[in-house]
């Protein structure tokens, strides 16, 4: 385990961070005092059983909070919290995302529903291109090229659903396309046995170049193409009658039902079943997995492929959910995040989806903030997923346990 | 062949791997790597070309017909506008001289083992702040706001590449990662930056940064070409990253620390030391590509400058099979291959795009050689699909 060293100094950079945190939500003042902040927890549409508002003076909130977060930071620099440690580093991050919540609302309302809506709307294309990579860096293969294999199934999904006027056709391309991508990396990774990573890399600006090309060659000339009929919200009946937790999770759209449906199946497969003990054991040992007779280069075929599956559902929700039509490098840097959400969670598909919300909700707080008045340009707030991104793989990568055979090629001795 | 001219087959550790995997695959398979791109690009061409549906009507025969008339036009163009003429060729230089520089920003911290793909936030950072002291600062000669402005870009690159490089050494935080969550970050503070009072063109609502001025402009070398001197200096640092790889300690203690970081250390060698100046090397080279692009072509900061040119660093290093020579040639190669993209574009309406499509073919055969000697039914090559990278536990 880690020494005490190590264990000192890290208690003292969380605290340091906790101090800094508190003493800038202590500095977030609004000049109109006696302002207040409200949190509707309501959907807009109505609801069946409605919950009042939550009404908090700004400066009483924000102070209240800022002393709680400089507390903890003192207690964890005092005798720190042994294992939660990191939990409460994530403590003190909500608290003040809280916070600045309260402070940029002043005024006017925040509808809360619609921010933990959005939430896990964007979660969507994070999860499951994180789901994607742990099904690849499980069996032993690196998996950079999620951007691509977004691209791909965000382009095909497009043109399925436009041409085939269906979005269930949309999502068939989409799975279709990730799979294809998938069969690419897994050829050239597993039969070439070429690096992992440029391979990756390759595929993803392999599948640019093609998306792009075929959208001026081809979808600029006929519009019909790119048109796609795309996925509606629906209401689960009974379930999304509950307060807050029925609007949030239950009327929602069929991307995001899929998502929470293979996360709880991946995390089933992978750490309960006979077909994930053998997925495992191929990106742990591969040598081993062979001597008893488990085939090492088709178990890697298999999970790349259907890491593709689950990357090209991703892609799809590009097209099919979040925008109307398909458009050049759209997905923007999202298979990057998926990558950095799998490391985050810790390559188990739970942990996927929790940093998938992680990374949706700033997302939808980015886009919440753009609407209120607060004096932050949105071209920063756009940047503010990017810049989680680092700060959280900074923070966590170090002590990952990375799959043992992750990255290398198995060559039958 | 030239000084950084690989030795075949000296296998052991990472840097023997990378060198096995850039350097060890012939030229020819290079060569077929690039023909076989550009067949199958003509390919993907026939099959979307306009011409070819249109024919389709008729029958076969004359699709077919057709869609070789559309890859010959093309392919026509894009030799005319590559190597046709002297405007053509300066197009070409124009292109090369920041795909040079990028592909050595891939390059050098390839040999410590570590991929960059920050190139773009690179550019961004170095073409901003080269930009700014362009604009900025004035009342100086040319001789001296010129370097002002050039070593601005350098050192601006050169913190972009440092922070990842040193967030590795500290903290183990992949530098594909970091590298790429800084392109994103940066190219929308660079949109929020553009929009500054200071930076931003008086009158202008649109995030765009003012005229560098004339005395920080590099010279154009010839009278009504574009071509500049930003080539020269491109084949300049070229010549100072040959001598920082092969001779100076700094170089060597980068590959030694490549090759094998235990040794490295047992030697007395610093693996993070390395790291980081192998990211913060590469930084400004980046940082001079972005520089070179705004005090050179464009004169002005604009979002989006730099879209795409960190990858296509990636292409020219691994077309160049790690190698600075290597690097050089192949910048020029593709270089040609931008410039006449671009004719291409505007004479026989293909899209430009095809050209990523061919780059990224390319680097597909260089990556995985057996791809291509399964295609040409060439025999096998010492250091076969070695290890470029280092995984994420490392």
């Amino acid at each position: 385990m880690e020494t005490t060293a190590t264990a000192l100094r890290r208690r003292r950079r969380f605290a340091g961070f906790g101090l800094v945190l508190g003493l800038v939500v202590l500095g977030l003042l609004r000049a109109d005092a006696g302002v207040r902040t409200t949190f509707v927890l309501n959907d807009a549409r109505g609801a069946r059983f409605p919950l009042p508002d939550l009404v908090v003076p700004v400066t009483g909130t924000v102070r209240g909070l800022a002393l709680v977060i400089l507390a903890l930071a003192v207690v964890q620099a005092l005798r720190g919290f042994g294992r939660r440690d990191a939990a409460m580093v994530g403590v003190m991050g909500g608290l003040a995302v809280l916070a600045l919540l309260t402070w940029a609302g002043g005024g006017t309302s925040i509808s809360v529903v619609s921010l933990l809506r959005g939430t896990l709307f964007a979660a969507v294309p994070i999860a499951f291109g994180a789901l994607a990579g742990v099904l690849c860096e499980r069996s032993g293969v690196i998996n950079i090229a999620i951007e691509g294999q977004f691209l791909a199934g965000a382009f095909t999904a497009a043109v399925f659903a436009s041409v085939l006027g269906s979005a269930w056709w949309g999502l068939a391309g989409g799975i279709l396309a990730g799979a294809l991508v998938g069969l690419m990396l897994a050829g050239l990774t597993i039969r070439f046995a070429a690096d992992q990573i440029v391979s990756g890399v390759v595929l993803i600006v392999f599948a640019t170049g093609v998306t792009s090309f075929l959208t001026s060659q081809l979808l600029a000339g006929t519009p019909a193409w790119n048109a796609p009929v795309r996925f509606q919200a629906f209401a689960l009946p009974g379930l999304s009658d509950l307060p807050l937790l029925g609007p949030i999770v239950f009327d929602q759209t069929v991307l995001v039902y899929l998502m929470l449906l293979a996360v709880a199946a991946v995390q089933f497969g992978l750490f309960r079943t006979r077909w994930g003990l053998r997925l495992r054991s191929v990106g742990e040992h591969p040598a081993a997995a062979d001597t008893v007779g488990i085939g090492v280069l088709g178990t890697r075929y298999r999970a790349v492929m259907l890491g593709g599956v689950l990357a090209g559902i991703g892609g799809s929700w590009f097209t099919l959910e979040a925008a109307s039509q398909f458009s050049k490098e759209m997905t923007g840097g999202r298979g990057f995040i998926a990558l950095a959400a799998m490391l985050v969670g810790r390559y188990s598909p739970v942990g996927a989806l929790g940093a998938g919300l992680l990374f949706g909700f700033a997302d939808a707080l980015a886009t919440a903030l753009q609407r209120l008045p607060v004096p932050i340009p949105s071209s920063l707030l756009r940047a503010t997923p990017y810049v989680i991104t680092i700060v959280v793989v900074a923070g966590l990568v170090g002590r990952l346990r990375v799959p043992a055979a992750d990255g290398k090629p198995y060559v039958k001795a | 062949m030239s000084a950084d001219a690989p030795d075949r087959g000296t296998g052991e550790g990472l840097a023997g791997r990378v060198r096995d995997a850039v350097l060890g695959a012939s030229a020819r398979l290079t060569l077929l790597a690039v023909v076989a791109a550009l067949g199958i690009g003509a390919v993907v061409l026939a099959l979307s070309a306009e011409e070819t549906r249109a024919a389709l009507e008729d029958g076969p025969g004359s699709a077919l017909v057709a869609a070789g008339g559309a890859v010959g036009r093309a392919y026509a163009a894009l030799l005319q506008g590559s190597v046709g003429s002297l405007g053509a060729l300066s197009e070409t230089l124009v292109a090369a001289t920041v795909l040079i520089l990028t592909g050595l920003a891939v390059t050098v911290p390839l040999r410590a083992g570590l991929f960059n793909i920050g190139g773009e936030g690179q550019v961004i950072a170095g073409g901003l702040i080269g930009g700014a002291v362009g604009f900025a600062v004035t009342g100086l000669p040319t001789v001296v706001h010129l370097p002002l402005a050039i070593v601005a870009a350098a050192a601006g690159g050169a913190l972009v590449g440092w922070l990842p490089g040193l967030l590795k050494a500290r903290t183990g935080a992949h530098e594909v990662i970091s590298t790429i969550m800084l392109n994103n970050t940066l190219t929308f503070v660079l949109i929020w930056i553009l929009t500054l009072p200071l930076v931003q063109v008086e009158g202008r609502s649109d995030p765009i940064s003012r005229q560098v001025l004339d005395t920080a402009r590099l010279p154009r070398l010839l009278e009504g070409l574009r071509v500049d001197a930003g080539i020269l200096l491109a084949l300049l640092v070229a010549v100072w990253v040959l001598w920082f790889l092969d001779r100076s300690t700094t170089g060597f203690e980068l590959s030694a620390v490549g090759a094998n970081p235990a040794a490295a250390t047992a030697a007395g060698m610093d693996p993070a030391r390395s790291t980081i100046t192998g990211m913060t090397v590469a930084g400004m080279l980046g940082g001079l590509a972005g520089g070179a692009l705004i005090v050179g072509l464009q004169g002005r900061v604009t979002p989006g400058f730099s879209a795409g040119l960190g990858f296509d660093g990636i292409t020219v290093a691994l077309l160049g099979r790690g190698t600075v020579v290597g690097t050089v040639m192949s910048g020029l190669l593709l270089g040609a291959l931008k410039a006449g993209g671009r004719a291409m574009q505007a004479r026989s309406g293909t899209a430009l795009d095809l050209v990523t499509v061919i780059q990224a073919l390319i680097i597909v055969f260089i990556a995985a050689p057996g791809v291509v000697r399964a295609m040409f039914r060439v025999r096998a090559d010492v250091g076969e699909g070695a290890r470029i990278s280092q995984g994420w536990g490392s």
